[in-house]
């Protein structure tokens, strides 16, 4: 199990739990969120929700921030197709997306942090998988401070 | 100085059987400008909402937090809150620890108690910032579109144009009364379908306003709540009367009504023996074969029928015979259908031995009473295990039912029957083209989804749009005319005023940082930006009637001039701020 690997923040007793920030969108993906809390479906709860109007609103620095402010990722659960917004909604917000990579490459910040996904108002399951696949991802990279220096 | 006050929902326990509420309360009182934080065991209620009218009013807070369900429930109630104990509505901030804390994490008490308490500190990182907002109008056009003439349909229909509200209604086929039109009898009066579909096309015609097209599909949507506008083709009707091309109707309507209904479902060849044996038949069939027997003389297929057996909750609450369709839910009405059925053909034909094998017996409601009635007269009902259905053979040139009587045991019995009628649960139509135009929200089971069943039972996630009758779910045909009511109530609510209200969360500029570059305006695909010159200075401004809303425009702006209001970029910064605070 990756919760059993030992942190190397030997300053840190405790294993290290990335937290992820979950940016969601008040129409659909948040509802969609929703929906997975009241199926049961569990994911980590090493999580906090943002939601905003639409994912096409989202700016790059708001990810770099949260990567400086105590997020180790970012999961970007945009509106997909169900966009009741934009019709090019998921080209939109991947290139806030893309964007937001750039940016994160010039604060030395590893690009796996960062994931978006379509997440639907009833898709309950993808989220949950789309959650623990970055969570264990960042579980290997470690706290995204000590990413600063050795990207 | 803000005066925030913070209030966190046990909801009964839904909330504090996993969430430790009083460790977030005391999280919550830690932070700076938080004059006020309490748990509450049920914030919704009416003693609780005078409770926070109370403290606005003797602790002098300007700002509210209410840590509870999702907002989809309660925003709105507490907005109403906020605003009756005189402040702005908007400096309002609704922290989600039920469905996105204590549902989500119930595996992990200590996590979502930390979760809870992260989305709480961003509700008072927001609260803290929140400036007061006021609503915009915009016109709501006094007329409804209705897709389906089902009886839900047209029961919205009716309705609505006795409010005086215009109905254009859509029927794909060629006649009106959908499902219901081809039953010969339907419970509890043993009424036809086509005379309760009669009934109800009287009391469209006593009413004024409703246009009515058959063999008609939509083919496109544009506009929002309010303003829709929408386009349907409309067939020729057969015989061809006009040789034209399908026409092509556009129109502006304020609010879409989807009742679209539902297929029955039909067995796979061999499930139960239908289609391989004979005398297996479904229960619509089964109307059918009864309606044209003579009383006293029941004939199916050619074959007089003295002993009959009904199997329940085919196609409901099962996996299909091969695996490949799954049906969990229940199909509602086939008990009472069944029960009611076998009622009726008892009094034509009296010396019939009929029985039941059911998995659980649910007439709920009065329909109880039609139960107790055909136990009376000597229906006989098996209760089968789901996991061990009866089976159907040939013997002797009839058939018999192999059975594990539960009521018995599970002894094996076989009964000898002449007939088998499969009682055949309801599933969702496909209509994707449909569900493609209008975005429709599909639940699991792929009925159509309201955003709550119980809060907000006909409303869906896209405004304006509503869902009744069995395309939501199975129904029975009461239950249909309920939702059809329920569907044109909710649209009428904002057709009558004509208006409907706005939040006011649209982009605005701030001409001071503005450099005019317009990446904004080719954001904005729905022309609510523009480059004006406002007090001698080029600049970018906003129609707030044609912004929606999305912040598509703030996301590019590299001066960060245009923001939402209501949703600045130094409240989510705030917010981002709080979130990542602490484990």
């Amino acid at each position: 199990m990756l919760a059993a690997q030992r942190p190397l923040d030997e300053a840190s007793p405790a294993a290290f739990r990335p937290k992820i920030l979950i940016l969601s969108t008040n129409l659909i993906s948040d509802p969609g969120v929703d929906f997975t809390g009241l199926n049961h479906l569990h994911y980590p709860a090493t999580t906090a929700v943002l939601r905003m109007p639409c994912s096409s609103m989202i700016r790059p620095d708001f990810i770099v921030q949260a990567l400086e402010d105590g997020f180790d990722g970012v999961y970007v659960a945009a509106d997909g197709t169900d966009c009741p917004y934009l019709p090019d909604c998921v080209a939109r917000t991947a290139a806030r997306v893309q964007e937001a990579y750039a940016l994160m490459q010039a604060h030395g910040i590893e690009r796996e942090r960062l994931t978006m996904s379509g997440i639907c108002s009833v898709c309950g399951e993808a989220f949950v998988r789309g959650v623990k696949h970055l969570s264990e991802v960042v579980q290997k990279l470690g706290p995204a401070s000590r990413g600063k220096g050795h990207a | 100085m803000p005066r925030i006050g913070v209030y966190v929902c046990h909801c009964g326990g839904n909330i504090s059987d996993t969430v430790d509420v009083k460790k977030v309360v005391e999280a919550a009182k830690a932070e700076g400008d938080v004059v006020l934080a309490r748990d509450v065991t049920f914030a919704c209620a009416d003693s609780s909402q005078k409770e926070m009218i109370e403290d606005v009013r003797a602790q002098k807070l300007d700002r509210i937090v209410v840590a509870s369900c999702s907002p989809k429930l309660h925003e709105l109630t507490f907005r109403g809150v906020v605003q009756r104990s005189g402040l702005n509505p908007y400096q309002y901030y609704h922290a989600n620890i039920r469905e996105q804390a204590s549902w989500a994490h119930s595996d992990d008490p200590e996590g979502a108690t930390e979760k809870a308490i992260r989305h709480v500190r961003s509700g008072i990182a927001y609260a803290r910032l929140a400036e007061p907002l006021a609503r915009t109008k915009a016109a709501f056009v006094p007329k409804v579109l209705v897709i389906g003439g089902g009886v839900a349909g047209l029961k919205a229909a009716i309705d609505l144009s006795s409010m005086g509200v215009r109905v254009v209604l859509l029927e794909k086929s060629s006649a009106l009364g959908g499902r219901t039109a081809t039953l010969p009898e339907v419970y509890p009066y043993g009424r036809s379908g086509s005379d309760v579909v009669q009934g109800l096309l009287d009391d469209l015609r006593r009413n004024d306003g409703v246009t009515v097209f058959t063999n008609a599909t939509l083919e496109r949507v544009g506009g929002h709540v309010g303003s829709f506008q929408v386009t349907f083709r409309v067939a020729p009707h057969e015989p061809a009367g006009h040789a034209d091309r399908p026409a092509e109707i556009t129109d502006t309507v304020g609010a879409i009504l989807v009742a679209t209904g539902t297929d029955t479902y039909l067995p796979k060849a061999g499930e139960y023996g239908y289609s391989r044996l004979p005398n297996v038949v479904t229960l619509p069939e089964f109307l059918e074969l009864e309606q044209a027997s003579a009383p006293g003389d029941l004939m199916i297929h050619g074959k007089r029928a003295r002993r009959l057996a009904f199997i329940y909750c085919v196609g409901s609450r099962q996996t299909s015979a091969d695996g490949t369709e799954v049906h969990e839910y229940c199909s509602r009405y086939c008990c009472n259908a069944t029960v009611s059925t076998t009622l009726s053909v008892l009094r034509d034909h009296p010396d019939l031995t009929v029985y039941h094998l059911y998995r659980d017996m649910r007439t709920y409601g009065k329909n109880e009473l039609m139960y107790e009635e055909a136990a009376r007269k000597g229906v006989v009902f098996v209760r089968f295990d789901g996991e061990e259905p009866p089976s159907v053979a040939e013997r002797d040139g009839g058939l018999v039912v192999s059975v594990k009587d539960r009521l018995i045991g599970g002894e094996l019995v076989d009964l000898p029957v002449d007939a088998v009628v499969l009682v055949t649960g309801l599933m969702p139509r496909a209509n994707q083209e449909l569900e493609g135009i209008l975005k429709l929200p599909l639940g699991k089971d792929g009925f159509y989804q309201e955003v709550h069943p119980k809060l907000r039972p006909v409303e869906t996630n896209i405004s304006g749009l509503y869902i009744g009758g069995t395309a939501q779910g199975p129904k029975d045909i009461g239950e249909s005319l309920e939702s059809g009511s329920a569907m044109a109530a909710k649209a009428a609510a904002f057709a009558l005023r004509g208006q409907l209200e706005l939040e006011p969360f649209v982009a605005s500029v701030d001409g001071a940082r503005c450099a005019a570059g317009g990446a904004c305006v080719a954001a904005c695909p729905f022309g609510a930006v523009e480059i004006r010159e406002v007090d001698g200075k080029r600049q970018a401004t906003v129609e707030a009637a044609k912004c929606k809303g999305c912040g598509a425009c703030v996301a590019v702006c590299p001066s960060e001039a245009i923001q939402l209001k209501g949703f600045s970029n130094d409240e989510i910064r705030s917010m981002i701020k709080a979130l990542g605070r602490g484990t």
